[in-house]
């Protein structure tokens, strides 16, 4: 998303235009990106192919932690759960976050005062937030005996058919209000004009919302989208201590099952594999978002405006 | 592929890679800032014993200012990852605390940690101050590598006295009676038994014990030994499908796979008289203690070894459980640290006001002629009963997910916990812990 910036009169302009900034100074990001990035993931591909327990000498072993990983049906499990909270989380959230970051983005005090109120869960750390839930989810001493509502003492975290909506529910409870404030920021860009065109025109509140406010959001929904599906990727902390990717495999998603592989199991081969597996995957979500955003993106929606 | 692609590719990997590293290193903890790198490290665990480590490491280092230790602590999880990975690293402690096991086995087969013998042999009165089927588990090889440093916790039965006598019931000796009590309780409104299932060790205790009940320490051992197709013994199989007629019977409080161990709400439904039994560690006693100290000083909490099972091959008097924890000492650590440390292991490690504060906090420590102070004990009724069944057991089983290798442990754990919740039979359990012998 890069703006054009033309030079305003008295603004010094360096050197021919059309060269943009000096090649140099993509260095130290170039130089981060090959340390914390590249590197380890060579280092994870050279892992892939061997076999370490985390203590002794590592053994080459060609694609045997490939096949541990690929034939194993634990995987295969956590590539489904990985979709599953993904596309759920997308169905759950998208819609919350985009009529409260309409409804945020009203220029009433109560609306910023309640904006406020909405944005708190995004100052807590995921894993307080699991340890909160973990305990206020607990059938005998959580909220639902404490309110004394039985319909609240569920069997929540151990039922597989509940855990993963319980799971899909903390993620967006901690997560809508990012998503709200990416989408508050998008509706405070579409001028005022266009609703005052339509409204001359006689178009209704729902129509103003189909017509103006959701075409001229398009591409902040594709950037939320995106930070919610390579989010959903990356999700680990908070499943991780709320379930512990139980009962059973029920929750064990690919970065969780590839941190127990690794770290319980002790098998770095076969998390490797998975570290790898879950890179192309993410890779391949986030180019498959960038199409759909689109070959331009940097056309302006705002013409005439 | 053109600029922009690149760019994207770039950013997400980065994003991606960045995540990952931030999860990584979320679990490191601070240094000591006043580390003296020439003295010995010690990374000890939070909970039931830690006040006894951190007053032995001060009581040591006043007397001994030459030789002080650097001691951090840690919660259990997250100390396991960490010292394994340090370890690993070349930068673990110099005293590793374990479990003795599959874990110290790994340790040894990869030199990371130092043989003890020649210590042993060198100074027997450190020998011979311990039980000897628990100094057994620092044993790999027949050699030693780990030495006990705190109490032996074998799992026992607990219940509550009151709820008992509001039903008119006695503890149940076999499971025949064990299930029997089942329906009386539930009848009364209260829980059979509290199980923190969410935790999933919790779990273990039950086909740890019931294994052993029916066939045997043999069968357990045969699995550890990776012989083929152990995990189908049918010991096995009648364990996991008991274990299933109890959950079907409504053996467990309600909920019991959304109960997390870690805050202790399994111990919280028997004394709130909530659930009647729990089968559980040794440990729980002295968190109860802190916990709800009324309920242990009433002597409400009552405790049995868990039932024997009728014409099972096992001896009743058999324990599981973690026979203790373990010192091991780095073979990394310098020349000088290993001197200081194994003096600390010789003349502090069960001192005198060692053994007698790990008295007072309700454990009974691993080592021999204790008799006398843990009659004279405030919980007389529980070490006593603790020290009887260690002294007695034929055999002391340590808990499977440690004896195991790392491997097997995680996917027992994971299938365990599907037996649990129905979701898989006992055959199946079998099949799928078969594939992982030999891992």
């Amino acid at each position: 998303m890069s703006t054009i910036l033309k030079p305003k009169p008295g603004m010094a302009v360096r050197g021919p235009r059309t060269e943009g900034p000096s090649a140099w100074m993509v260095v130290p990001a170039l130089v981060f990106f090959l340390t914390f990035a590249v590197v380890p993931l060579l280092g994870v591909v050279f892992l892939s192919f061997t076999s370490w327990n985390g203590l002794g000498a590592i053994s080459w072993a060609g694609l045997d932690s490939w096949q541990t990983a690929l034939t194993d049906s634990v995987t295969l499990n956590a590539l489904v759960v990985t979709a599953k909270i993904m596309v759920y989380s997308l169905v759950v959230q998208v819609p919350i976050s985009l009529l409260l970051g309409v409804f945020t983005a009203g220029n009433q005090r109560y609306r910023a005062l309640l904006a406020v109120l909405y944005f708190v869960p995004l100052l807590l750390s995921s894993a307080a937030v699991a340890i909160a839930f973990k305990a206020l989810l607990d059938p005998n001493f959580g909220m639902g005996p404490g309110l004394g509502i039985p319909a609240l003492a569920q069997n929540w975290l151990g039922n597989e058919d509940l855990v993963l909506f319980v799971v899909i529910f903390v993620i967006a409870w901690q997560f809508v209000p990012f998503h709200t404030l990416i989408y508050q920021g998008g509706v405070r860009q579409i001028p005022a004009s266009f609703y005052e065109a339509a409204q001359i025109d006689g178009a209704g509140r729902v129509q103003q919302f189909i017509h103006i406010t959701l075409p001229q959001l398009k591409y902040t929904i594709i950037t939320s989208s995106t930070l919610m599906v390579l989010g959903s990727l990356a999700y680990f902390d908070l499943i991780f201590i709320l379930t512990a990717g139980g009962p059973g495999y029920a929750t064990r998603l690919l970065p969780l099952h590839m941190y127990l592989t690794g770290f319980r199991a002790n098998d770095m081969g076969a998390a490797s594999a998975l570290g790898v597996i879950l890179v192309v995957v993410g890779l391949v979500l986030a180019l498959v978002l960038q199409r759909i955003g689109g070959k331009n993106r940097s056309a302006s929606q705002l013409e005439g405006a | 592929m053109n600029m922009r692609t690149t760019k994207t590719l770039t950013a997400t990997a980065s994003a991606l890679a960045l995540a990952l590293g931030l999860t990584a290193c979320g679990s490191s903890g601070p240094a000591d800032p006043a580390a003296d790198s020439s003295s010995p490290t010690m990374w000890a665990l939070t909970g039931s014993s830690e006040d006894i480590f951190r007053s032995s490491v001060e009581r040591w280092n006043e007397e001994n200012p030459d030789k002080s230790i650097n001691q951090e602590f840690f919660a259990n999880d997250a100390y396991k990852t960490k010292v394994r990975t340090a370890v690993g690293a070349g930068e673990g402690p110099s005293f590793i605390y374990g479990w003795g096991g599959g874990v110290l086995k790994s340790y040894v087969d990869a030199g990371h940690v130092d043989e003890l013998d020649e210590f042993l042999a060198e100074n027997p009165d450190v020998k011979d101050r311990y039980i000897p089927s628990v100094l057994e588990n620092g044993v790999i090889d027949g050699k030693t590598y780990a030495l006990p440093n705190n109490n032996m916790q074998p799992v026992v039965l607990y219940y509550n006295k009151q709820v008992f006598e509001q039903i008119g019931a006695e503890p149940p000796e076999t499971w025949d009676e064990l299930m029997a009590l089942v329906p009386k309780f539930n009848d009364a409104g209260i829980a059979p038994f509290a199980l923190a299932g969410q935790s999933k060790w919790p779990n273990l205790m039950w086909l740890s014990y019931l294994v052993d009940r029916i066939g045997g320490p043999e069968v357990f051992q045969s699995i550890l030994d990776g012989e083929e197709d152990a995990w189908s013994d049918p010991a096995v199989i009648e364990a996991l499908t008991k274990i299933q007629e109890l959950v079907d019977a409504d053996g467990f409080v309600n909920g019991f796979s959304s109960i997390a161990a870690d805050a202790g709400a399994d111990s919280a439904l028997l004394y709130t008289d909530r659930a009647a039994m729990m089968v559980h560690g040794g440990w729980v006693y002295q968190n109860l203690k802190n916990d709800a100290p009324e309920f242990v000083e009433s002597g409400e909490v009552g405790f049995v070894p868990f039932p024997a099972v009728e014409g099972g091959a096992g001896d009743p008097a058999n324990v599981v459980g973690n026979p203790a924890n373990m010192w091991s000492l780095s073979s990394t650590a310098s020349d000088e640290q290993k001197d200081d440390a194994l003096a600390y292991l010789k003349d502090e490690l069960f001192s005198e006001e060692y053994t007698q504060a790990m008295i007072d906090s309700g454990a009974v420590p691993a080592v021999n002629g204790i008799e006398d102070q843990l009659a004279q004990s405030e919980d007389k009724d529980f070490v006593e009963f603790v020290y009887g069944l260690a002294q007695d057991a034929p055999s002391f089983q340590l808990s499977w997910d440690q004896a195991l290798s790392p491997a097997q442990g995680d996917a027992m754990l994971a299938n365990l916990d599907q037996i649990f919740i129905g979701q898989i039979t006992p055959e199946q359990f079998a099949e799928n812990m078969n594939a992982t012998l030999g891992k």
